[in-house]
């Protein structure tokens, strides 16, 4: 059976700064229903990767491409209007605001306002009921009320990941959505991100390799920027290069 | 469960405060001296003038040096607009003067909101000065003289306010309660602006633009949004301030104006919106109290500020709106009060 159009991939796509090629030559296939891990050590240019894809930054060379159509260069604030949406390494809340407005901010985002933006943010009825169903997706519907600086660690991960769901999109990217967790915690956000993959296509960059082998579905191994290995999680663990560039440690 | 924006009274006291603090200077003409009904009103002017800039530094996290220049335009726009004789009436007057400055910073913020941080503030101090020279250099205003409005009397719904009219002891009246007026209406326009989804919106870039965009926010709009109501609302404060003084030059449109306005938020405090009338109250009366009490004023003013700045990180409101401890939606995120 032929393959069928990639709903996000990327044709030699490359980024320089200056002298220095963060990201070489990378040519990556993102299908629906796929959870993509892209893994690789630290200035990899894995992040880099994804703020290409994100349009935070500009590649300097080669093609993002959106269900086959040429999206390269489209700016940050248009992707999620694509379906393009994403989390940040860093947990990137709105600390002093509500666990429901964070969310209810980012569904909001999405949606043609006009005049309803002089109303208050309590009467945006539409929006709080989009949001609380991204809240209750990700297991936080208790919580909507909690200042969201006050969540524990785990739970900020969450919301971010309810946030990049509010316009429901075709892809999520989720840079490092473990960073921080505890045990109990990553199994939780495993079986969530594996239930997300399964009606959509989500491309994440991970450090945990227990965590990366264990919900990948395909994953693609980053060093100094150029793609070293693709593939399945197995296929890439029998991989000379990748045993000895980057596993050597782990195996 | 949407929450309060964090520049307003988080709940009914600090509504309460407000109202009382306005009810407060309607009653309190008859029992001044003349001296006092104007200077409150110059205190009112600048509290206007506070309010629009506080929009963008409170609000959007946008600091400015050109708002000066905005509020010095609209004046200029009511000496302009006088015919020699008469007097315009204010429903024709404030639209102008409105429209003028919101346009001038439309176009300002269009090319000023290309760049960030302190080349912002370069850029906005360059736009105003700008502004300044073509009022200073030209006769277009009276050059550095400034000019007089041949008759600065208030028309309003068909009501002519006119000082001479009323006995010596009330002629402050007219511009005092038209500036107490357009206070509150302003104070709650503002409001309304910031609890609204559009507020929210630039609460979020105040706190992280990055996020905004990453989200799907057009950031640049909403600012170049902000920037311009700002600067509208700074014009009605300027247009106010040709009626009350009755005289305009080019020191209106001064980059001064702007950091004088930056000094009053910084008084009262930047968390609050209510802190930028505070502040200018209290920078008029320190200024007064400066200029009465010693020969050397700004180095008065410049030491009292700077002590009030060090000692009260909050500035006035932060003592006025002390509150118990606990959870509190003022509560920066991680950085604490600041």
């Amino acid at each position: 059976m032929a393959d069928p159009v990639p709903i996000l991939a990327t044709e030699g796509l490359s980024k320089a700064f200056g002298g220095l090629k963060a990201v070489r030559d990378v040519t990556l296939r993102l299908h629906r229903g796929e959870l993509h891990a892209v893994i690789g050590p630290n200035g990899a240019g894995k992040s880099t990767f994804v703020n290409l894809l994100t349009g935070q930054l500009r590649p300097t060379r080669g093609q993002i491409l959106l269900e086959g159509r040429d999206i390269t260069g489209t700016p940050a604030s248009r992707m999620p209007h694509l379906g393009v949406a994403r989390s940040f390494q860093r947990t990137n809340i709105f600390k002093t605001l509500s666990v429901l407005e964070n969310v209810r901010l980012a569904v909001q985002a999405l949606k043609p306002m006009g005049r309803a933006l002089l109303r208050a943010p309590g009467r945006a009825t539409d929006l709080i009921d989009t949001a609380r169903g991204a809240l209750a997706r990700v297991g936080l519907a208790g919580q909507e009320g909690a200042v969201s600086g006050t969540l524990s660690h785990g739970a900020q991960r969450q919301l971010e990941i309810a946030m990049t769901l509010a316009g429901d999109p075709k892809v999520i990217l989720l840079d490092e959505p473990l960073a921080g967790m505890g045990q109990e915690e990553g199994e939780r956000m495993a079986a969530l991100l594996k239930s997300l993959a399964a009606e959509r296509a989500l491309l994440l960059i991970e450090h945990d390799m227990d965590f990366v082998f264990a919900v990948a579905d395909r994953m693609t191994v980053l060093v100094d920027g150029a793609v070293l290995a693709s593939g399945r999680p197995a296929e890439v663990r029998a991989d000379k290069a990748v045993q000895t560039a980057y596993l050597g440690e782990h195996a | 469960m949407t929450g309060q924006s964090r520049m307003l009274p988080q709940a009914w006291p600090g509504w309460a405060m407000l109202a009382t603090a306005a009810v407060v200077l309607a009653l309190l003409p008859p029992y001044l001296p003349v001296y006092y009904v104007g200077l409150i009103t110059t205190a009112m002017i600048a509290a206007l003038l506070a309010l629009s800039l506080h929009l963008l530094v409170g609000g959007v996290g946008l600091v400015s040096l050109g708002h000066g220049a905005f509020y010095g335009l609209a004046a200029y726009v009511v000496y302009l607009l006088s015919p020699e004789n008469a007097a315009r009436p204010i429903w024709q007057t404030l639209p102008c003067a409105m429209l003028a400055a919101g346009l001038a910073a439309y176009l300002v913020g269009a090319l000023a909101l290309r760049t960030r941080g302190f080349f912002f503030l370069m850029v906005t101090l360059a736009f105003g000065q700008m502004i300044f020279f073509v009022f200073h250099d030209t006769k277009l205003g009276g050059g550095t003289d400034g000019a007089y409005l041949a008759k600065p009397i208030i028309t309003l719904f068909g009501f002519t306010l006119d000082p001479r009219s009323y006995p010596r002891s009330q002629r402050g009246f007219p511009a005092y309660y038209v500036a107490l007026g357009q206070l509150v209406a302003t104070y709650l326009v503002l409001a309304f602006v910031l609890r609204s989804m559009f507020g929210r919106v630039l609460e979020g870039i105040r706190v992280n633009e990055h996020r905004m965009e990453a989200l799907g926010f057009n950031t640049a709009r909403y600012k170049l949004a902000a920037f311009t109501l700002a600067g509208a609302f700074a014009g009605a404060a300027g247009h106010m301030w040709a009626l009350h003084s009755g005289f305009v030059n080019p020191e209106l449109v001064s980059w001064h104006k702007s950091a004088e306005a930056l000094l009053m938020i910084l008084l009262g405090g930047i968390g609050s919106l209510a802190g930028a009338i505070a502040g200018a109250f209290a920078f008029t009366a320190l200024g007064e109290a400066a200029q009465q009490f010693t020969e050397r004023k700004l180095l008065a003013e410049g030491l009292v500020i700077l002590a009030a700045v060090i000692l009260l990180r909050q500035g006035l409101m932060g003592i006025a709106l002390r509150r118990p401890t606990g959870r509190s939606a003022k509560t920066e995120g991680g950085g604490g009060h600041g």
